[in-house]
């Protein structure tokens, strides 16, 4: 597995589970050690100056690393402690981190009251105690209903304006598409793509003619409609619609036509850019949710 | 050349790793007062023992020899056997810390390996030292006369000592098995018939010959002698503490050695 991600850019790990993006987080974060190749974190090796590494890094995860039994602010404060910030700091930090994250009303209550939600906002916090230059976020939402989601979401954002470098892995193309600058397409332990997500949708192709029938019966009289119009191959896409290449509006107009002549019913009809899940299905032959085992080598340069 | 290992003289020396083990046990402390039902419970089975011995066994366990009535004989005993029991939750703690993920977060951090070992075990310490006392105030109550305050505080600061060395063979434990209900029952398993087939309940000399072999050969039986002689006043100190000081030195070297590579092999 090989990528690079410049200073101040984001930078999306987009596979499914055991693709393999974990593994090379806990290598990036000094958590592991490569069983070959090397990384490099601002120059720094992972392994041979993991110390240094560690002081400019931050790490949340999927798996929220933070002290149940403390409050949120005692959480804050130990960790702010362990980093030798000075006395006065550590208070202050702690108390503009929990407002920062919305845990200010929270934040005297002990973690194991707090929602799946708060908790990896709490741990996001801890994470950036010490500012660190760069940010390793392991799934940040995985398991998150959509609300916390969006509200993670825009944290992460902010702190993305701030200029922190940021690797993110997720499995969700949604959020790769809205948070990082580019993506690398994780599978099977290697990176299989890496580009901004124009790039990757444009290896693809361009836009597509997308129609869904209204009832399954008639999903092959539609495909058969589409293959008269002569634009290309004809998909069979997962969410159960139709894909066919478009050069222009055009076309939408005459399938249009074409469907109406022949009778057959769709509840959606329109031109659409190919989203991230059809370069992942282009790119793999598998959807993002499918599973694969990890591979264990790792090669990563900042 | 390139140093291999990150020392701790690399994160700001040797002062920062004490710091920051005291910083991790106090968290630890935190952890026992969020926790009060734990401390109740570390207290309570000893709190049986001193009674059930002291009224109900203790009146046909025949002292004499040794010098000193049967509840001085006994406290010395109990004081071992509640830190041996109380520093099984050292890896019972560091197994729940590796199963939350809290660990990453400090592996993911500048501070030394070791912090977070020393960390757990000397925030036990503290909490030992506690429960200590808190049988000391239960002997009292039913007939322990310390001979002397130096004897007294000599005596807490050795059995603690002996708990802190337990408290790096229950880490290694821990460590090994890394699983929190495992950790609680091999942590525990082996202190009952260890500290039991001692010198902690009963005088040595009652014991069958190839058990008496077996109770001298333990830490257990010198550091009870040894906190025996320091409560009462009877007996000679030099050698029984000598071994038993021996003994710990050995473990916590032992230990602590296992313990840090294990940390670095299961993290």
């Amino acid at each position: 597995m090989s990528f690079s991600l410049p200073e101040g850019t984001v930078l999306g790990l987009l596979g499914p589970n055991g693709a393999g993006k974990t593994t090379a987080v806990r290598v990036l974060a000094t958590l592991l050690r490569p069983d070959s190749g090397t990384a490099t974190v601002l120059g720094l090796d992972v392994v041979r100056q993991a110390e240094q590494v560690r002081r400019v890094i931050g790490l949340a995860g999927q798996y929220a690393a933070v002290d149940e039994k403390l409050t949120g602010r005692e959480n804050l404060r130990l960790v702010g402690r362990l980093y030798h910030l000075p006395t006065a700091e550590i208070s202050s930090r702690a108390d503009a981190l929990l407002e920062r994250f919305e845990l200010s009303d929270a934040a005297d209550r002990v973690v194991k009251t707090y929602s799946g939600g708060m908790r990896r906002r709490l741990d996001l916090a801890a994470s950036l105690v010490n500012r660190p230059k760069v940010l390793f976020l392991d799934e940040p939402t995985t398991g998150l209903d959509p609300r916390s989601r969006l509200s993670l979401w825009e944290v992460i954002e902010d702190l993305v304006r701030d200029g922190t470098t940021l690797l993110l892995t997720t499995q969700y193309l949604e959020e790769a598409d809205r948070l990082a600058d580019r993506i690398a397409v994780v599978d099977g332990g290697t990176v299989i793509a890496e580009g901004t997500s124009d790039e990757l949708k444009d290896k693809v192709g361009g836009s597509v003619l997308i129609a869904r029938p209204s009832s399954p019966a008639s999903l092959e009289a539609l495909c058969e409609v589409f293959g008269r119009l002569r634009s290309g191959e004809v998909k069979r896409l997962p969410s159960g619609e139709v894909s066919v290449p478009a050069t222009g509006i055009a076309l939408v107009a005459k399938a249009a036509r074409a469907l109406t002549t022949a009778g057959v019913e769709v509840s959606e009809l329109g031109l659409r850019r190919p989203t991230l899940d059809d370069v992942f299905l282009t790119l793999t032959g598998h959807l993002a949710e499918a599973t694969e085992p990890a591979a264990p080598t790792k090669k990563g340069r900042r | 050349m390139t140093s291999t290992s990150p020392s701790p003289a690399a994160s700001g020396g040797f002062r920062y790793a004490v710091q920051d083990a005291m910083t991790l046990a106090g968290r630890n402390l935190r952890h026992t007062t969020r926790q009060p039902e734990l401390l109740v419970f570390s207290t309570v089975q000893p709190v049986l023992f001193v009674l059930l011995f002291r009224y109900v066994f203790g009146g046909s366990i025949n002292t004499a020899a040794t010098g000193v009535n049967y509840v001085n004989y006994l406290m010395a005993g109990i004081f071992v056997q509640t830190t041996a029991f109380a520093s099984t939750s050292t890896g019972v703690g560091l197994a729940e810390d590796l199963s939350k993920g809290i660990v990453d977060r400090f592996r993911s951090m500048p501070i030394s390996r070791s912090a977070v070992l020393a960390g757990r075990t000397l925030g036990d310490l503290v909490r030992m030292v506690g429960i200590v006392l808190i049988m000391a105030v239960v002997g009292i109550a039913v007939g322990l006369r310390p001979h002397s305050l130096v004897g007294f505080v000599g005596a807490v600061a050795l059995t603690a000592l002996f708990g802190f060395s337990f408290s790096w063979i229950s880490a290694w434990i821990g460590l090994s098995v890394k699983d929190v209900e495992t950790a609680n029952v091999a942590g525990f398993v082996w202190l009952f018939p260890l500290t039991f087939a001692s010198s902690a309940f009963v005088p040595l000399a009652s014991l069958p010959g190839w058990l008496q072999a077996f109770a001298k050969a333990t830490p257990v039986t010198p550091t009870c002698d040894a906190v025996r002689v320091m409560l009462t006043g009877h007996g000679s100190l030099g050698r029984p503490l000598t071994i038993s000081l021996l003994w710990m030195l050995v473990i916590l070297v032992v230990c602590s050695v296992l313990s840090v590579r294990k940390y670095r092999q299961v993290t």
